[in-house]
């Protein structure tokens, strides 16, 4: 899933000079035909999103009405119940905890795979190692799912067990019912999927470093470290930031691999190690089936709050990179 | 760029303390244990994907659907799935290339400083970052329950278009933009008006770039499962009006499969990841072919 979108973004911030611009049209019939589409085209896409948060919003408002609990504190999911009592703390939960584990293993990683692409391997091998990093973000989510239901799980239950006897004193690490379909795994599988976006920008980001201000650093004597840490990291850390938090807006709203990894269990936890769990995404994925009018509502709108959470980190991030633009 | 090995300089000059030498190294390594960390998961997952998929990966699994047998039965197929993902796909190309490649022209060579092409930039970036479930749900909301439709594979084709769309847009642009100007001006030094300018002269100079950006769009779609999860249903049938019924796809069979206690099912899940690996990376591979082949003009 490499977001071209976002690369793209990056190399067009790069990239600042373009045509000449002229006016609009000649006036001839053909010039104003093909603006007039091409310029609806554009309002097509406006209109299309218009629509999906009118009737997101339009379809989740009945079932918000008919609810007897508080939406945003019920840990209960329970939209089926005759009156109807659903809230999304839990799955919020889940949804945040699961995100920002994965954002916290996956960044320092990504990073030092960006350095390592970037400024250590081997000039002529550093474009198909890239390439084999770009190859995790084309296995589909599907497929982490399968190989993590089936494979990971089993043997993130040794590693579960092992952090939970040894480390159990940690409350993060402690509980009993310690399995491999944990919230812990889930993170795993989660930041081996964003790990390919966050390496990526991040080069991107690199590449932009002015050769200058390199080439000084080395004039000073400094060693291959001294430089990324002088002349590197200090330029690309606003880029840095914003590409960790595409990553994260990735992470929460990934579906299919969490709900597949996860033993849904009801309640909040701090004891990652514990089987069970379960996020906005992946609880529309799977009580998405057994779902009656009111169900179906509840779950639009809690797709509608991941919705807003997962434009808010986008946002912040296209904000980083916006600022520092100005700033460059 | 490159940065030149650092030993001791020439001249006589004071030698790197041993300090900074460590420290030095101590990123070396740490740096080089990051991308092994990474290589690991992914040498895993294909792995696994291989030899467990090529278990049952045989002509019977690409030629028979599932129908008429239950999930504990030996055999079975995934070509119901394989047609439907075909189908979807090829669906949501239609709607979103045209859509996606005229709303790129529009911002390259209609729109700049323009406020409609700024909004329209803003709302693109939007999009990128809607999750697949979210489209899903909308097109749910749209056109099952607003509009009464039946689940089929031409609702799964709606959601897919739109997350593709974004895609489209940006490759559309960045192509466009790396055209020169010149050629432009050229064109209309000649008389030509604006519209051809842009079809016969701008497009098929930035046409190889733009195909690859959509080819990698949809390996990206191709792999979506949650969106038709909520759309397409469940069939173990061929159906091959995408627009009547619900329909199979390869991601939703393994989901169904994967999700079955019997071994044979997870078999069956396993060749079918197969089969949708290979099917996105010779789509990768053809898209970085061709952006090889024929590298667009550079400035």
């Amino acid at each position: 899933m490499t977001s071209e979108a976002d690369i793209g973004r990056a190399a067009d911030i790069a990239a600042g000079s373009r045509a000449v611009r002229r006016p609009m049209s000649t006036g001839r019939r053909g010039d104003q035909i093909f603006a007039l589409t091409s310029r609806a085209s554009g309002i097509a896409l406006l209109a299309v999103m218009a629509a999906i948060a009118v009737f997101l919003i339009w379809k989740a408002i009945p079932a918000l009405q008919a609810n007897t609990a508080n939406f945003l504190t019920e840990q209960e999911w329970n939209p089926n119940a005759d009156p109807p009592v659903f809230g999304i703390a839990q799955l919020a939960y889940g949804t945040v905890m699961t995100s920002f584990l994965a954002l916290l293993m996956a960044t320092p990683v990504a990073f030092g795979i960006a350095l390592f692409i970037s400024f250590y391997a081997p000039r002529r091998l550093a474009a198909a190692l890239g390439y084999l990093v770009d190859l995790l973000a084309a296995v589909p989510s599907i497929v982490y799912g399968l190989w993590g239901l089936h494979y990971f799980s089993t043997k993130m239950d040794d590693v579960g067990r092992f952090l939970n006897t040894y480390f159990g004193w940690i409350p993060l690490f402690g509980g009993d019912s310690v399995g491999g379909r944990s919230l812990l795994t889930a993170s795993v599988i989660l930041a081996i999927m964003i790990l390919p976006i966050i390496s990526s920008l991040t080069r991107e980001v690199f590449l932009q470093v002015p050769t200058a201000h390199v080439e000084a650093a080395l004039a000073l004597g400094a060693t291959r470290w001294e430089v990324i840490k002088m002349a590197v990291l200090p330029f690309g850390r606003s880029g840095m930031i914003s590409a960790a938090m595409l990553g994260l807006g990735r992470a929460l709203g990934e579906t299919i691999a969490v709900a597949m990894v996860l033993s849904t269990a009801g309640g909040i936890s701090i004891h990652i190690l514990k089987d069970g769990g379960n996020t906005i995404a992946a609880n529309i994925a799977n009580s998405f089936a057994e779902a009656g009018e009111t169900a179906r509502g509840a779950l639009i709108a809690s797709g509608l709050v991941l919705f807003v959470i997962t434009l808010i980190v986008n946002m912040t991030a296209r904000a980083i990179v916006a600022r520092h633009r100005e700033f460059a | 760029m490159s940065i030149t090995a650092t030993g001791s300089p020439p001249g006589g000059l004071p030698k790197v303390s041993a300090r900074r030498r460590a420290a030095d190294l101590t990123v070396r390594v740490l740096v080089c244990a990051a991308f092994v960390l990474a290589v690991i998961p992914l040498a895993s997952v294909l792995w696994m994907v291989l030899t467990r998929g090529l278990a049952r990966l045989d002509l019977t699994f690409l030629t028979y659907s599932m129908n008429g047998l239950s999930s504990g039965d030996e055999g079975g197929g995934a070509n119901h799935a394989i047609v439907g993902t075909l189908q979807q796909v090829g669906l949501s190309t239609a709607m979103a290339v045209p859509l996606g490649v005229l709303t790129g022209i529009y911002l390259v060579e209609y729109g700049d400083g323009k406020r409609l092409a700024r909004v329209i930039t803003f709302f693109v970036d939007v999009m990128t970052g809607i999750p697949s479930i979210v489209a899903g749900l909308f097109v749910m909301a749209f056109w099952l329950v607003a509009l009464g439709f039946e689940y089929s594979g031409f609702a799964g084709s709606l959601a897919l278009a739109i997350l593709m769309l974004p895609t489209v847009v940006r490759a559309t642009e960045e192509m466009l933009k790396l055209v020169p100007g010149d050629l432009r001006e050229a064109s209309y030094a000649l008389g030509v008006p604006r519209w051809r300018t842009v079809c016969f002269v701008v497009l098929p100079t930035a046409l190889t770039g733009i195909v690859t950006g959509v080819m990698l769009a949809v390996a990206r779609v191709m792999g979506e499962t949650a969106p038709l999860l909520l759309l397409i249903f469940v069939t173990d049938a061929i159906n091959a009006n995408p627009f009547a019924g619900p329909q199979g796809s390869l991601p939703t069979f393994i989901w169904y499969q994967a999700g079955d206690p019997n071994p044979q099912a997870i078999e069956r899940a396993w060749a079918a990841a197969l089969t949708l690996i290979l099917l996105i990376m010779l789509l990768n591979l053809g898209a970085r072919l061709l952006a090889r082949l024929r590298k667009p003009v550079s400035r």
